[in-house]
């Protein structure tokens, strides 16, 4: 599964994402409608993120959610324990992402298959736990109220259509930094190591260097997506950061296609979508109020089965299929 | 209370709970021998045992049946699973599997939510809850029930596998598929054996637990770790090795939780599973074969 796209992607595409996410906010005047954009930036950015990980290096990580709590309690403890200035704190939060990640992912990513899995299960929810029994540091079940807004001088980003700007923008740069590392000379190492780690290594390449950046990188991106979660919520409970958002998050990666950084922003953006969907239909029908988590195992399991390669491939092969026809006719 | 009576007490929480866990992480093995996939989906068997006999339980149904129905609901589940996701996906990539038996478990807890409802269901214990005293530990009966029921599937078990003839061809396929697969042994029909008799284990341990805790569409996954951590402990692949793990993280949680800090005790479970993991992934007496997880 999850072949990788090779190319970076053309100027004109993230123009086009510009494009349409500075006019939609603008459009679009119903507040619900703009929480939902905002809450695809933010799980489209750490989608990015995880798939750089798992459709081009090849691991997997049923933990993701904890870095993006890491993110979201340090610009909150950072701002409301210690009133230090919210943008200060975003950048500290990848960093201290950045050396767990490093940390954890040392010893974690000599592990393969199922064990690579389990273990990191087994951290994410070890880290969900600290959040919830941090006591007073991290607020423990009751979490941390009053996050500030971000600010640029006056201007607050205090509403959904302004928060748009922030997160939008982060998303592009986002995609912009993916892209050009899967298009470098790092991308295939990446690939290479994704196909054989055997022969990868028996090429040159540092399989468990590249690894460890691949893993640190891809938290980082969780946790500027915690950390602008946090902003935007004002308010965070170690809820949000378990197993469940873990595991939300990899079918993100695999319905859009893990292997294309483009996929799993889309992937991120149909699940996002579905699922306030199908919340609101449960808010209507208290008796499906369950159905969303079925529809997800569903969704999962037909990807699995039947467009392993996700969307993002599914398109690719069928833009390439046809691209070999017209240059068949041409030919003739 | 005197130390040696508190200890003796969490003891005897420990090895109650820790024989629910061995159940779980034998359920894993079990199907991990059969098929070389980790399932994911192995606490969902559990949850529909509780819910099955929490519901027919309360309905005043005898507790022979309730047990029988409750272990053959984990069956049912457990086979379906195998013959509709896993079997047509048999030569897929590990990762696939892997999502594949994590959709499993999403979609049983969903349906489970669907038609139990979002709240834990209480069961009455099978024989009361008058406790005794044993070394100066307070034992309910229905800790009784799960030790003694959980020893009874365990020897069940080993004569299983040591005696009889699909006992032992499922022994096979597990040391070696293409060996077995020359032998005549259908890999195929181990497969969903090993998934019924997984389902089945963990079936019953929802309904032995149920009483203690409560049955509900959400616990599976916390009983799934336990497990987890269990089968890692005492080495993926070995059975036995599953019963003692689970046992051991059993009193090793609640001894944890007892002296240390009782806000911490899920995460001792996963700390030990993450550093047995770290310094030896082949856990306690696991084959030293790490590719087979691969």
């Amino acid at each position: 599964m999850m072949r990788a796209s090779r190319e970076g992607s053309p100027i004109w595409a993230y123009v086009a994402l510009a494009v349409v996410a500075g006019v939609l906010p603008l459009v679009v005047d119903s507040a619900y409608y703009l929480s939902v954009l905002i809450l695809v930036g933010i799980y489209g950015l750490m989608a990015v993120g995880l798939s750089l990980l798992m459709g081009y290096a090849g691991q997997v990580s049923l933990g993701h959610a904890a870095f993006y709590g890491l993110g979201a309690y340090a610009t909150a403890i950072g701002t409301v324990r210690y009133g230090l200035n919210p943008w200060l704190c975003i950048l500290l939060g990848m960093l201290v992402t950045a050396a767990v990640a490093y940390v954890i992912g040392r010893p974690t990513l000599r592990l393969h298959g199922h064990y690579l899995a389990m273990a990191t299960l087994g951290i994410g929810i070890i880290v969900q736990i600290f959040f919830r029994e941090g006591g007073k540091f991290t607020g423990g079940f009751s979490g941390i109220a009053g996050i500030p807004r971000l600010h640029i001088g006056s201007l607050v980003f205090n509403t959904d259509m302004k928060f748009c700007y922030v997160v939008w923008p982060v998303v592009i740069l986002g995609l912009i930094v993916a892209s050009n590392i899967v298009s470098s000379r790092i991308g295939r190492a990446l690939r290479a190591i994704h196909d054989s780690e055997v022969a990868a290594r028996a090429c040159g390449v540092d399989v468990s260097g590249l690894k460890l950046s691949v893993f640190v990188l891809s938290a980082v991106f969780a946790s500027v997506s915690g950390s602008l979660y946090a902003h935007n919520i004002t308010f965070i409970s170690p809820d949000p950061f378990g197993f469940a958002f873990s595991i939300m998050l990899v079918v993100m990666v695999i319905v859009g296609g893990s292997g294309s950084v483009w996929g799993a922003l889309s992937g991120a953006a149909i699940l996002t979508v579905l699922n306030q969907a199908l919340m609101r239909l449960g808010e209507v029908v208290p008796a499906l109020s369950g159905l969303d988590v079925v529809f997800f195992g569903g969704i999962l399991i037909v990807t699995v089965v039947f467009m392993p390669e996700g969307l993002a491939g599914r398109i690719r092969r069928w833009r390439t299929g046809r691209d070999v026809e017209e240059a068949a006719e041409e030919a003739v | 209370m005197a130390l040696s009576e508190q200890i003796a007490q969490f003891l005897a929480t420990g090895i109650t709970e820790g024989c629910v866990y061995a159940l779980v992480a034998l359920g894993f093995t079990i199907i991990f021998n059969a098929t070389g996939i980790v399932n994911f989906a192995q606490g969902e068997f559990v949850m529909v045992g509780a819910l099955l006999a929490a519901t027919l339980g309360n309905a005043g149904l005898p507790l022979g049946l309730v047990i029988v129905i409750g272990t053959l609901g984990g069956v049912a589940v457990a086979v379906l699973l195998e013959r509709l996701a896993i079997r047509p996906l048999r030569n897929a990539p590990i990762l696939v599997l892997i999502f594949v038996t994590i959709a499993g478990s999403l979609m049983l807890r969903g349906i489970a939510n669907l038609i139990w409802g979002p709240n834990a269901i209480p069961m009455q214990s099978f024989s009361g809850d008058e406790p005794f005293r044993v070394l100066g530990a307070a034992v309910v009966p229905q800790a009784l029930w799960i030790i003694g029921m959980s020893m009874a599937t365990v020897i069940a078990l080993v004569v299983f596998f040591r005696s009889t003839l699909i006992g032992k061809a499922m022994r096979a396929a597990a040391s070696n598929r293409m060996a077995a697969r020359l032998a005549g042994i259908n890999i195929s029909t181990m497969a969903m054996i090993g998934f019924g008799l997984s389902g089945g284990i963990s079936g019953l341990a929802g309904v032995i637990f149920a009483p203690s805790k409560f049955a509900q569409y959400s616990m599976g996954t916390p009983l799934a770790i336990k497990g987890f951590c269990g089968a890692i402990l005492g080495g993926m692949g070995s059975s036995i090795g599953a019963v003692i793990g689970g046992i051991i993280l059993g009193i090793l949680e609640n001894l944890a939780a007892g002296l240390i800090s009782s806000q911490y005790k899920d995460a001792i479970t996963l700390i030990v599973m993450v550093l047995v993991l770290f310094v030896r992934p082949t856990g306690l007496l696991g084959k030293d074969d790490l590719k087979r997880g691969l």
